[in-house]
């Protein structure tokens, strides 16, 4: 089994079309959406965490490639400037997943990416801009 | 036996003096006892880095040909205005001021990404900015419109003057409200989802001497990077708080008025800042020397986090509406712990204030006295203390008579 966050970006003409239930039904693979903003005529992101076998996985992202949704990892768009942070911890307290820790010894911040749910929260939080979504 | 600044100063020059943090001292007096350790210790250095308000700046830029008189008229730095109301090219800016298209809270919560604290902190940084004015016109100042870059180095003077920093203790902020709130205390979860404190603690200058025996106007410090020095108490000093047995105050009480040269400072210390909802501020690193003069100074430095206490403080009624009133009592140690309980809820907690860039901070000076770059003074006077009377007043509004 294999576990991966993705970003999904949709071209326009694929917006109304039930990709997320192919995903499912054609590769068996176990869908959680983190994130969604589907715009009408524009374009959609979907933020996912993708759980299946190998063999499903890769046959997935060939269909998503082929109909033309292009993908990306998750961790790509997140990002920790850790020369703008000050270790203050304002960000702690509102991170769900703790993908922004602290070690409660040195009092220093930390950031694992892989934990990261994009959820946004620590952006209005940091008071230094150190956390940036590229979403 | 009592020491004096003087001796503990030879000692310095010596490169002999016995210096320790602030953190330090703490296993350090627990291992020798008070008595030993005021005896081998000269000086305990302290430390903070956290978000100040009410810093500022003053200019003097230089006259241009012609000249220009900048007072009657607008000046900006990279267009945000600063204070002209003096002579001819000496301005002051305020850190929390901001570009006048900011759309400020219009867009609800507002971002506040630029404002003078980062203008003061591309300063400091060696970079350009652009200086605007528009002035009236004298016969003496002819110049009417001003348009250049200009720099630190280029500047005659420009002195960072901070009217109230280095609070000795602050509030612990919750939201007992339903929804969030976007407060200079952060973002605050709605029914006390977060608590956020803003204080180093056990590092903290004023928590390091809580009576204010040692620190006055003319005490030398870490300023910005730094070295600046102590004018005197801040705006709001307010030494007649309830205090612990060991004489902490237990809610926000003394501070600083500190000014310094900017040209010596370092945008490591100096950080722009900006608090979602709510405005730009500068985020200054400070810290203080205490001289160990005699058992009793060693005693305070050697506070620990736990013999620290905060109010906890609603920020969505209690704060805005000048409530007063305290929902819990907590310390420092559970604060940094990452969890509190307040009214039966665990709490999970953030800070405001760095504590690793206050310990940094703390660690600098202490390197300063130990490589005989950084003297001791004797204060022309202490802060006021517990037997000042100073009474801290709210504003009483008197309705202005019409016609």
């Amino acid at each position: 089994m294999q576990k991966k966050r993705i970003v999904l970006s949709y071209p326009p003409h694929l917006v109304d079309q039930p990709v997320i239930s192919k995903l499912v039904k054609d590769y068996d693979l176990n869908v959680n959406i983190m994130r969604a903003r589907i715009t009408p005529k524009e374009e959609g992101r979907l933020v996912l965490e993708l759980t299946g076998k190998r063999a499903g996985m890769e046959a997935g992202f060939k269909y998503l490639s082929e109909i033309g949704v292009e993908i990306q990892p998750l961790a790509q768009d997140v990002k920790w400037h850790e020369d703008r942070c000050t270790h203050c911890t304002a960000c702690i307290s509102v991170c769900p997943t703790k993908a922004l820790d602290v070690d409660r010894k040195t009092m220093g911040v930390s950031f694992k990416r892989d934990k990261c749910i994009a959820c946004e929260l620590c952006i209005p939080a940091c008071p230094y801009q150190a956390m940036e979504i590229l979403f | 036996m009592a020491k004096t600044i003087e001796e503990i100063n030879e000692k310095i020059k010596k490169g002999k003096a016995v210096v320790f943090t602030a953190e330090e001292i703490i296993d350090y007096a627990a291992e020798k006892g008070l008595k030993k350790a005021a005896q081998e210790v000269d000086v305990v250095t302290t430390g903070t880095f956290g978000p100040m308000c009410s810093s500022g700046a003053y200019f003097n830029v230089g006259h241009s040909k012609p000249r220009i008189k900048l007072g009657g008229g607008k000046t900006t730095l990279n267009d945000v205005p600063v204070y002209t109301g003096f002579a001819a090219v000496d301005f002051f800016l305020g850190a929390t001021a901001m570009p006048d298209d900011d759309p400020r809270n219009k867009i609800f919560p507002g971002k506040f990404a630029y404002g003078e604290a980062y203008v003061l902190e591309e300063l400091v940084a060696g970079k350009d900015v652009k200086l605007s004015a528009t002035a009236y016109g004298t016969d003496c100042y002819p110049k009417k419109t001003l348009e250049t870059y200009i720099s630190l180095k280029e500047m005659n003077e420009a002195i960072l003057l901070n009217i109230r920093n280095a609070y000795q203790n602050y509030n612990v902020a919750v939201n007992l409200s339903e929804k969030v709130i976007y407060t200079y205390m952060g973002v605050l979860q709605p029914k006390m989802g977060n608590a956020n404190y803003c204080s180093a603690g056990q590092l903290s200058p004023l928590l390091n001497d809580p009576y204010y025996k040692t620190i006055g106007i003319g005490t030398r410090i870490f300023l910005g990077g730094g070295i600046g020095y102590v004018v005197g108490s801040g705006t709001q000093h307010n030494p007649g708080v309830k205090r612990t047995d060991g004489g902490v105050p237990k809610m926000p009480a003394g501070n600083l008025c500190v000014t310094g040269d900017l040209k010596m400072m370092s945008p490591k210390w100096l950080r722009g800042t900006s608090y979602t909802g709510y405005g730009v501020t500068l985020t200054v690193g400070i810290g203080v020397p205490i001289p160990i003069l005699d058992e009793e100074m060693l005693r305070f430095t050697a506070v620990r986090d736990e013999e620290i206490f905060a109010q906890v403080v609603d920020y969505s009624e209690s704060y805005p509406q000048s409530i007063p009133g305290s929902i819990a009592e907590v310390n420092y140690k559970q604060l940094k712990s990452g969890r509190i309980t307040v009214q039966g809820k665990e709490i999970p907690t953030s800070g405001l204030s760095s504590y690793l860039k206050a310990r940094e901070v703390a660690k600098t000076l202490k390197d300063w006295i130990e490589a005989g770059k950084f003297f001791l003074t004797q204060p022309a006077e202490l802060l006021p203390s517990v037997d000042s009377g100073i009474v801290f007043k709210p504003l009483k509004e008197r309705p202005i008579k019409k016609g």
